[in-house]
């Protein structure tokens, strides 16, 4: 049975439509991302499954106590300045009925209880801010837009700490608009764009809907008629010649190198590049916009 | 029972951040306790009876009075409606709002201990002006808690009015600002209310500093508050009590 329900979610602030039409469950213990652009509806749908705002209209069922077992780490949330480390996570440790031992987040987080909250990098902010969402011991945890605006360190850290969280079997619900992170750490991902959901599908999923075909393009001497009848390639297309040499793109899906290679052995290949369809592809297929990674490599 | 132990929780760690800002502290407790040593230890004329004080000296009870008036200004009129709006600004009474404790809480917490400062700089005020000014103790001590109490509640309900009608930071502090300075001056800060022209002393009458300000100074005295002072403080305390209650905004 899965742990969260959503079902025809609208929401409306006054006049605009900030949440049209959005649906979608998650299973327990599995990091669920909820992905679009900046506006598409992401936080607000977040926001009506922590019961921070009341849908206009649509059901949400959430398997576990709203307050007590949903952490929450939001956007735009701080502490005040001059509250230390380890005071804020005692103070809100002492919010809930069972609290997890917030000596063991401390430590998780690397860092010093004394430091005050102005003097916390960004990317200890969002440690800290973790750490106070897994304060009460949840069942759930929201984590909306954790790793915005932090460098590619910081970044992999926060990732690892998430992957703990899941590892301790938390159902955590991921906010986010960076593609890598979506693949790197999503069981399951719903994409949200204008207030409505296009597609909820693993990451491979999402990548196969977008076609999931792979690019090789390599420079050869040798025969290349054989290759458009290989059941695995959708087309040959020649590019350039260089003397005798000829380049060509080769597309399609499966196993694509392998079977291209049982036609023209690698000696006969050079300049062999591998290209396949990204989440980012996959991402603004499904959303409808051009596919500028692909469309600058075809004019190139 | 929760609610009360959070709330209390709250107030230990707020107090705790207060203390950190040297600001507030200088402005709630040592300016107006440092004033009234050094203005009344230092200019005599403060230390002379005055007819038209009855024959009392000025640091016997009105003095005094503007000090703690001024205290409970500063901390309602700026030190918490200003902490508020941060709070609120910056998301802390929304990220408490995940939590099982709601951010009401926070507000309670926070206008406990700026009430428990405000008592604190009193009671400096009244023994240290004991100690080394001979100022008398509070006659009426029943009606000087009384006094202080109501005048206390109007100034911090209108602050917590400020809190909820200002957008953002800036605006609370200046906001503040505009109104903490007349009401200063009508509250006798500058020109004592027995110096003002009869016309400003019936505006100062209905304003809450002013009424505050003669009612502590009549209870230091141990004289009985003006019926229409008691009556003014009483008004602005539903009234801006209830504004408050009504415009007050979480995030």
């Amino acid at each position: 049975m899965p742990i969260i329900t959503v079902d025809k979610l609208r929401k409306t602030y006054g006049t605009r439509v900030a949440v049209e039409d959005v649906s979608f469950s998650v299973e327990e213990g599995e990091i669920f991302g909820v992905v679009g652009r900046n506006g598409a509806g992401k936080t607000t749908t977040v926001e009506c499954v922590a019961g921070l705002r009341t849908p206009t209209s649509g059901t949400i069922r959430v398997e576990a106590d709203l307050k007590q077992q949903v952490g929450v780490q939001l956007q735009d949330c701080s502490l005040p300045d001059k509250i230390r480390v380890g005071e804020a996570l005692s103070l809100y440790a002492s919010f809930y009925a069972r609290p997890a031992d917030w000596r063991a987040l401390l430590a998780e987080t690397g860092l010093d209880p004394r430091t005050a909250f102005a003097k916390l990098s960004g990317g200890q902010r969002q440690r800290l801010s973790i750490a106070l969402a897994l304060v009460g011991d949840p069942k759930i945890a929201i984590l909306d837009e954790l790793t915005t605006g932090l460098d590619p360190q910081a970044r992999r850290d926060t990732w690892e700490l998430i992957e703990r969280i899941r590892d301790r079997g938390v159902t955590v619900i991921l906010v986010t608009h960076f593609m890598e992170e979506v693949e790197r750490l999503c069981d399951r991902v719903a994409v949200i764009s204008a207030g409505r959901v296009l597609a909820v599908d693993t990451p491979a999923g999402l990548i196969a809907r977008a076609g999931g075909e792979h690019r090789l393009t390599f420079r050869t001497r040798g025969p290349i008629d054989g290759l458009a009848k290989l059941p695995e390639v959708s087309a040959v297309t020649p590019t350039a010649t260089a003397g005798d040499a000829v380049e060509v793109v080769v597309t399609g899906t499966g196993d694509l190198l392998t079977a291209v290679m049982t036609v023209l052995p690698a000696a006969q290949m050079s300049g062999l590049r591998i290209e396949r369809t990204t989440l980012d592809d996959a991402f603004l297929t499904l959303t409808g916009h051009p596919a500028e990674h692909l469309a600058d490599h075809s004019a190139a | 029972m929760a609610t009360i132990t959070t709330t209390a929780r709250l107030a230990a760690v707020e107090t705790r951040l207060f203390l950190r800002e040297p600001a507030a502290v200088f402005f709630a407790i040592v300016l107006p306790v440092g004033l009234l040593l050094a203005l009344g230890g230092s200019i005599p004329d403060f230390r002379k009876p005055d007819p038209a004080l009855g024959g009392q000296r000025p640091v016997d009870a009105q003095f005094p009075a503007l000090m703690i008036l001024l205290s409970i200004m500063l901390l309602a009129l700026s030190t918490l409606p200003t902490a508020l709006v941060i709070y609120r600004e910056r998301g802390v009474l929304r990220r408490m709002s995940t939590t099982p404790v709601r951010p009401s809480s926070l507000l309670a917490a926070q206008l406990l201990i700026n009430v428990g400062v405000a008592i604190v700089a009193t009671a400096l005020t009244l023994g240290l002006g004991h100690l080394a000014l001979d100022m008398p103790a509070p006659r009426a001590f029943w009606t000087f808690a009384g006094v202080f109490a109501l005048g206390s509640t109007a100034l911090f309900a209108i602050g917590l009015c400020l809190a909820a009608v200002a957008p953002n930071s800036r605006v609370v502090q200046g906001g503040g600002a505009a109104v903490l300075f007349p009401l200063l001056f009508l509250g006798g800060m500058w020109l004592p209310r027995q110096l003002m022209p009869e016309i400003l002393r019936r505006i100062s009458d209905f304003t809450p500093s002013g009424a505050f300000g003669q009612s502590l100074t009549d209870a230091l005295a141990g004289q009985t508050p003006q019926l229409l002072h008691i009556a003014v403080l009483a008004g602005w305390a539903v009234l801006a009590g209830l504004a408050a209650a009504r415009l007050f905004r979480w995030e």
